[in-house]
């Protein structure tokens, strides 16, 4: 007990959808700092995985614990608040809002103004900079006045990394950020989770299915398949693994020297 | 200065702000622009329902809720003020215990079905509202030893507020200046400053926010805000609002009944105006409230013109009978919400950019 807590610990953590176990008693613990990538076949129950985390879902059965606080029956925003910051796999942002309101409203949430009644919005200077800085940051300060909705997907999908950003929390978990980019949009968003790692020191899991990203930035790999976790290790270690090579990229083993990395299948 | 007024919330078009200003000048001169009774009438309505008009629109354009029980929280507050009144005497104390207590109860209410109904779907809130209201209507027409049943309620205002006060002999632009045009100012300065009181909200981090909830909940609780909490709140304001138009509609017509503050025809008429004006632009329910208002009070008049003009064509003639000025108002209805599906306001301000 004596020991300092892991940030993030998931004990026994299993959802049921009817019959069908989506989440099958994933035991995990994520250190301060460090960055873990999740890979696994379309349906393993990565992203249900995420939502028992951030809770858009609540556990069936097990435990859910933030610096060694249980967290399994807290509400999403309890939880944001608690310091668990979730981006989502389908972009999911204020469509008719501008890009610098997108931002604002994070900085708003975190400032916790958002039950001022009575002042103008706009006077508070220090929201909408913090939005500027971030937006800067993602490169996107010079579609701030745009509406969300007109932005194409790569620009939603940086949009979607600045709210992470401009959020800040001390877990951050990413599905899939980089899915439908363009080849040179997708360096620009893994700069943005290498910094966060490293300047801001912050935990950070990833949802990924491409195997250089997962090179690149992962210290570890968790794999989960048919909603239970199968391997954790080093990249190395996983990605060498048998039960990786069939479950995950569903091939035979394959040199990790090849630059262009297999495809999910 | 006046962009602090406004919160900053400037209306950002040039006709649109020429739209505004005559509608402001007009309902602020209105006894000496547009002398008679009933022009008076039409003026005092206009004001009552731009507030009205208004907090709907910061339920449904801002925070994205549907609700049928608007009504009953505009009755709810023109029977706090009429009770009131009635009860303890036409004393100015009397007037503000029963639109405070209305505003207090229209709060209750509007928190019980908050709490009970926002948590789950949007659909759900609305069905509730709608029951309740009709629950509420029904109550009110039973409890006739209290609230005079179907036939309403008839008091005494203070005598300040009466056209049998005079405030001076003599006329000023052959206005008499009696207590009716002191009524008219109340309603007129209460209903601008609740219009700017709900514009600096729908303008603040709060109206912000519910702006977001509107857009997206989902993603509004996962970067932290408690949407049951906004949409309560909201909810709540809108309530208060229009409890407080309520009692300013008590107020002016010394008369409460259903069918001035609980029908079903008044909700669906805040609806049409709130769609006309343009949802999610407190601006939209001022010119939405007036063009309707103006449409429901002189349409009728005006066809019945058009009709003895034209009594020598057979068809046009039966068509424009002022019988028919609810077809027309139909019409009207779907043309401008044909050729401006966002509202009155989001087609000027659309035009411009
Ligand atoms: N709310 C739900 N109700 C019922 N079944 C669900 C629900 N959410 C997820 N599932 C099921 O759980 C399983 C895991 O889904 P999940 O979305 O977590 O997979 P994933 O690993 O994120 O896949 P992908 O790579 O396609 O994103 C799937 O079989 C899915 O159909
Ligand atoms: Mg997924």
């Amino acid at each position: 007990m004596a020991k300092e807590h892991p940030i993030l610990e998931t004990q026994d953590l299993t959802i049921r959808f009817g019959g069908h176990v989506a989440v099958d008693g994933v035991s995990a613990s994520f250190e301060r700092g460090s960055l873990t990538a999740i890979v696994g076949p379309n349906g393993a129950g990565k992203t249900t995985y995420f939502n028992l985390i951030s809770g858009q879902l609540t556990a069936t059965s097990g435990t859910v614990l933030l610096n060694g606080e249980a967290i399994t029956r807290m509400s999403v925003p309890e939880r944001t608040d608690k310091g668990i910051g979730r981006a989502f796999q389908l972009t999911n942002l204020f469509p008719t809002l501008s890009v610098r309101e997108n931002v604002r409203l994070v900085a708003q949430a975190k400032a916790r103004k958002g039950f001022d009644l009575f002042s103008v919005a706009e006077s508070h200077v220090e929201l909408l900079e913090r939005a500027d800085h971030v937006l800067a940051e993602v490169r996107l300060i010079d579609k701030a006045e745009q509406t969300v909705a007109a932005l194409p997907h790569g620009d939603q999908r940086k949009l979607e990394v600045a709210l992470l950003i401009a959020l800040g929390s001390q877990v951050l978990m990413f599905d899939e950020p980089t899915a439908g980019m363009s080849v040179d949009e997708v360096p620009v968003i893994l700069d943005l989770i290498r910094k966060l790692k490293s300047d801001m020191d912050r935990t950070i899991l990833l949802v990924e299915h491409k195997m250089d990203v997962i090179r690149s930035l992962a210290d570890r790999i968790i794999v989960l398949h048919n909603g239970a976790l199968v391997a954790d290790g080093e990249p190395a270690e996983v990605i060498a693994l048998p039960v990786v090579q069939e479950a995950y990229l569903g091939k035979a083993p394959k040199s990790s020297e090849t630059p262009e990395a297999p495809e999910a299948a | 200065m006046l962009t602090r007024l406004l919160s900053g919330d400037t209306p950002r078009s040039g006709l649109l702000t020429a739209l505004l200003l005559i509608v402001l000048i007009s309902l602020a001169f209105a006894p000496f622009l547009f002398p008679g009774t009933r022009s008076l009438e039409t003026a005092a309505r206009i004001c009552i329902f731009i507030v009205l008009v208004a907090s709907y629109d910061l339920l449904l354009g801002y925070a994205g809720i549907v609700s049928f029980a608007h009504t009953m929280f505009f009755g709810i507050g023109a029977y706090g003020t009429a009770l009131a009144l009635a009860s303890t005497g036409p004393s100015y104390w009397s007037l503000i215990w029963g639109t405070a207590a209305g505003a207090v109860v229209a709060a209750v209410f509007a928190l019980a079905i908050g709490l009970f109904s926002l948590r789950v779907k949007a659909i759900f809130f609305a069905m509730v509202t709608l029951a309740v209201a009709s629950a509420f209507a029904v109550f009110v027409s039973q409890m006739s030893w209290l609230t005079g049943g179907e036939d309403g309620l008839n008091y005494k205002i203070p005598r300040e507020l009466t056209p049998a006060f005079k405030l001076i002999d003599e006329k000023i632009l052959d206005v008499r200046i009696n207590g009716k045009l002191l009524a008219y100012y109340l309603v007129f300065f209460v209903s601008a400053m609740l219009f700017l009181v709900m514009l600096r909200i729908v303008n603040s981090p709060f109206g912000r926010t519910l702006k977001a909830v509107r857009d997206n909940a989902f993603r509004a609780e996962a970067i932290g805000y408690r949407v049951v909490w906004y949409r309560t709140t909201a909810t709540i304001l809108s309530a208060v609002m229009a409890a407080l138009a309520g009692s300013l509609l008590a107020i002016w017509l010394r008369y409460t009944g259903p069918a001035t503050t609980l029908s079903m025809e008044i909700m669906i008429d805040i609806l049409l105006m709130v769609v006309i004006g343009g949802m999610g632009t407190l601006y939209g329910a001022v010119l939405g409230a007036t063009l309707f208002i103006l449409a429901q009070t002189y349409l009728q008049t005006l066809m019945g013109v058009a009709a003895d003009a034209t009594s020598a064509v057979p068809l046009f003639s039966t068509l424009v009978a002022p019988e028919r000025w609810l077809l027309w108002l139909g019409v009207l209805f779907i043309l401008s919400v044909y050729f401006f599906p966002s509202g009155i306001v989001g087609r000027l301000r659309a035009g411009r950019a």
